[in-house]
C-alpha cells in the first residue's frame, strides 16, 4: 500500500503532466491561424480551393504568390508609409509627453493642473466620437487631408494623453529632485537640466511607451484609412483592405498578402520579444 | 532670476508644454467641442454650409432601431467576450507560471495575435472558417463545420466572439502573469504547510490577493470589445444581413456611407456616454479593490 506522500507525489505528477497537455494544445490552437497561412501561402489558387489543410499542394510547392502580391498591393510603398508614420509619431510623441509631464510633476501652476486634468478626462473618449469632427474640421474646414503629416499630427495628439501619463508617474518615482537641484547648482538651466538629467533618467518608460505606441500606430486602421485616400499615401493595413477587397477570390495572393502584412512585426518580435512583452506589460499596469 | 512671476511661468510652460497643449487641443479637445455642435447640424459632409436643425439628430438617434440594436448586440458580445477572455487568460497565465518548462515560450506563442492589426487578424480567421474547417467538415464529414457559420447569423456572431477570446486572451494573460507573479512565494508555501491543495491555494490565496489584476484586464476587456471596428469590419462586414454590425460599424457607416453625420455624431455621443459610465465605475471599483486587498 502506497503511503499518503507517494500518492501526493502521484497526484502532483499526474497533474503536472495534463498541465502540458492542456498548454500544448492550447498552444497549437492559439497558432493554428497562423500556421494554416503559412502552409497555404506555398500553394497555387487551385489547391488551396481544393483542400486548405493538406501541407503540399497536389501542384507542388510555389513561391510566385509573393512577388505577385507584393506587386499588387506596393508592398514596399505601403511598407515604407508606415514604418515613417510609425517612426515619427513615436518619437515626436516621446519627446512631447516627456517635456509636458515634466513641467507638470514639478510646478504647482494652474494651467499644468488643467492640461493634466483634461488630459486624464479625454481617456475615456472613444476614437468613434472623435472621428467625424475630425474628418469635418480638417478634411472640410482646413483641407489639409491626404498628408502622411497629417496623420503625424493626428497620432500624436491621440497618444499624448496616455505617454504624459505615465512620464508623468515615472518622473515621480523616478527622478529624485535633489539630483536637478545639484545640476541647478552646477549652472544648468531647467531645459538643459530636462535634456542632460531627467530624460536619460526615463529610458525604461520611454521603452515602455515607445513599443506601445508604436505597435499602435503600425497596426491603426481606420483613422489612417479615414486621413489617407491616396493610393501612394496608403498604410500597410489600408493597403491589405484594399487588396482584400480586389483581389478575394484570387486566395493565393490573399495569403501572401496577409503573411507579407503580418511579417515585419513578427520578425521584430522575434528580436525584441523581452523587450514588447515587458512593456506591454508594465504599460497596462500602470 | 525671478522665478515667481508671471512671465518665467508662461514662458516655462510654453517651452515645455506648449507644442503638446497646442497638439492635444487641436485633436482630441477642439474636435470633442466641434462634435457636440455638429449633433445640432444636418451636414452631409460635401456642401460648406452646415444647416442649424435643433434635436432632430438626437430624435432621429432614438429613433434609429438599427442603432439600438447594434448597441444591444454590441452589449451581449462584450459580455460574453469579456468573461471568456479572462477565463482563457487566466487559465493561461496559470498554466505559464507553473514552473512549466518552455513557459517563456509558451508565453510569447500567447501573445501573438496581439502584435498583429484587426485588419488582418480578420482576413486569416475569415479564410479559417469559410475554408480550411469546412474542408475539414467535409473530410470527416461533421455536419456542423461542412458549412460555414459565417454564413448565419448566430453563427457569425459566435465567430466573431471566438476570435476576440484568441485576440485578446494572450494580452490578458500577460497581466494575469504579472498578478500572479506579485503574489509572495512565503504565502503560497505557508498555506501549502497548512495543508492546502494546489486548487485551494488558488482560490483562496492568490486570486484575493490578484483583485487588481481583474479589474484591470476586466476594464481593458470591456472596453476594448465595446469599441471593436477592425476585426468587426474584415472579418464578418456586418454580414449576414447586416445581423453582426456593431455600435462602432454603425455609427462610421451612419456618418460615412450614408452621408448622415450629425445622426452618426449623435450616435457617437452615446457611445461616449457609456464609455464614460464604465471609466468612472473603473475608478470607483479600483479604488475600492486597492483598499480592500
Amino acid at each position: 500500500m502506497e503511503t499518503l506522500n507517494e500518492k501526493a507525489a502521484r497526484n502532483a505528477k499526474i497533474f503536472g503532466v495534463l498541465k502540458i497537455i492542456l498548454l500544448i494544445i492550447l498552444f497549437i490552437a492559439f497558432i493554428f491561424p497562423f500556421v494554416l497561412v503559412i502552409i497555404n501561402v506555398f500553394k497555387t489558387k487551385a489547391d488551396i480551393t481544393s483542400d486548405p489543410l493538406a501541407l503540399v499542394g497536389a501542384h507542388g510547392f510555389t513561391t510566385a504568390n509573393f512577388p505577385n502580391a507584393m506587386n499588387k498591393m506596393s508592398f514596399w510603398r505601403s511598407f515604407a508609409n508606415s514604418a515613417c508614420i510609425t517612426i515619427f509619431s513615436t518619437i515626436f510623441t516621446l519627446l512631447l509627453a516627456a517635456m509636458a509631464a515634466y513641467v507638470i510633476v514639478r510646478n504647482k501652476w494652474k494651467a499644468c493642473g488643467a492640461l493634466f486634468g483634461l488630459m486624464i478626462a479625454s481617456m475615456v473618449i472613444p476614437f468613434q466620437v472623435l472621428m467625424i469632427p475630425l474628418v469635418s474640421l480638417y478634411g472640410g474646414v482646413l483641407g489639409v487631408l491626404n498628408h502622411r503629416a497629417t496623420l503625424i499630427f493626428m497620432h500624436v495628439g491621440f497618444s499624448l494623453s496616455m505617454a504624459t501619463f505615465m512620464f508623468h508617474g515615472a518622473i515621480n518615482t523616478n527622478v529624485p529632485i535633489a539630483l536637478e537641484e545639484a545640476a541647478k547648482i552646477d549652472g544648468c538651466n531647467r531645459w538643459q537640466t530636462f535634456w542632460k538629467i531627467v530624460f536619460p533618467l526615463l529610458k525604461p518608460t520611454i521603452a515602455t511607451v515607445a513599443i506601445i505606441d508604436a505597435m499602435a500606430f503600425w497596426n491603426d486602421y481606420l483613422l489612417p484609412s479615414l486621413v489617407l485616400a491616396k493610393k501612394e499615401l496608403y498604410t500597410i493595413p489600408i493597403a491589405t483592405q484594399i487588396f482584400y477587397g480586389t483581389y478575394s477570390t484570387d486566395i493565393g495572393l490573399v495569403m501572401a498578402a496577409l503573411l507579407l502584412a503580418m511579417l515585419p512585426i513578427l520578425i521584430l518580435y522575434i528580436f525584441l520579444q523581452r523587450y514588447i512583452v515587458e512593456g506591454v506589460t508594465s504599460g497596462a499596469v500602470k | 532670476m525671478n522665478t515667481n512671476t508671471m512671465s518665467y511661468k508662461t514662458k516655462q510652460f510654453l517651452m515645455f508644454a506648449g507644442v503638446t497643449t497646442f497638439i492635444f487641443c487641436a485633436v482630441v479637445i477642439v474636435p470633442f467641442i466641434y462634435g457636440l455642435y455638429l449633433t445640432f447640424t444636418s451636414w452631409d459632409g460635401v456642401s460648406v454650409s452646415k444647416p442649424f436643425v435643433g434635436l432632430t439628430n438626437y430624435a432621429a438617434t432614438f429613433q434609429d432601431g438599427a442603432f439600438w440594436q447594434a448597441l444591444l448586440r454590441t452589449a451581449i458580445y462584450s459580455v460574453i467576450s469579456v468573461i471568456l477572455v479572462n477565463v482563457v487568460a487566466f487559465i493561461l497565465a496559470f498554466l505559464v507560471t507553473s514552473g512549466v518548462k518552455g513557459q517563456n515560450f509558451f508565453r510569447a506563442g500567447f501573445f501573438v495575435p496581439n502584435l498583429i492589426g484587426g485588419i488582418v487578424l480578420g482576413y486569416i480567421w475569415k479564410f479559417v472558417f469559410n475554408r480550411a474547417f469546412v474542408s475539414l467538415g467535409n473530410a470527416l464529414s461533421i455536419g456542423a463545420l461542412s458549412t460555414s457559420w459565417l454564413a448565419t447569423t448566430n453563427g457569425a456572431m459566435l465567430c466573431l466572439i471566438i476570435v476576440s477570446v484568441w485576440q485578446y486572451a494572450g494580452y490578458m494573460m500577460l497581466i494575469y502573469v504579472a498578478g500572479f507573479m506579485s503574489v509572495s512565494n512565503d504565502v503560497i508555501e505557508a498555506a501549502k504547510i497548512d495543508g492546502c491543495t494546489n486548487m485551494q491555494t488558488i482560490v483562496h490565496i492568490s486570486v484575493p490577493l490578484m483583485v487588481s489584476s481583474f479589474v484591470q484586464c476586466l476594464f481593458l476587456t470591456i472596453t476594448r470589445c465595446f469599441m471593436v471596428y477592425d476585426v468587426n469590419l474584415s472579418f464578418t462586414n456586418g454580414e449576414p444581413f447586416n445581423s453582426s454590425v456593431m455600435a462602432a460599424m454603425h455609427v462610421y457607416n451612419t456618418a460615412f456611407t450614408y452621408k448622415d453625420y450629425g445622426t452618426g455624431q449623435a450616435e457617437a455621443l452615446v457611445l461616449f456616454i457609456v464609455c464614460a459610465v464604465v471609466g468612472v465605475l473603473q475608478v470607483y471599483i479600483g479604488k475600492k479593490a486597492e483598499v480592500s486587498a
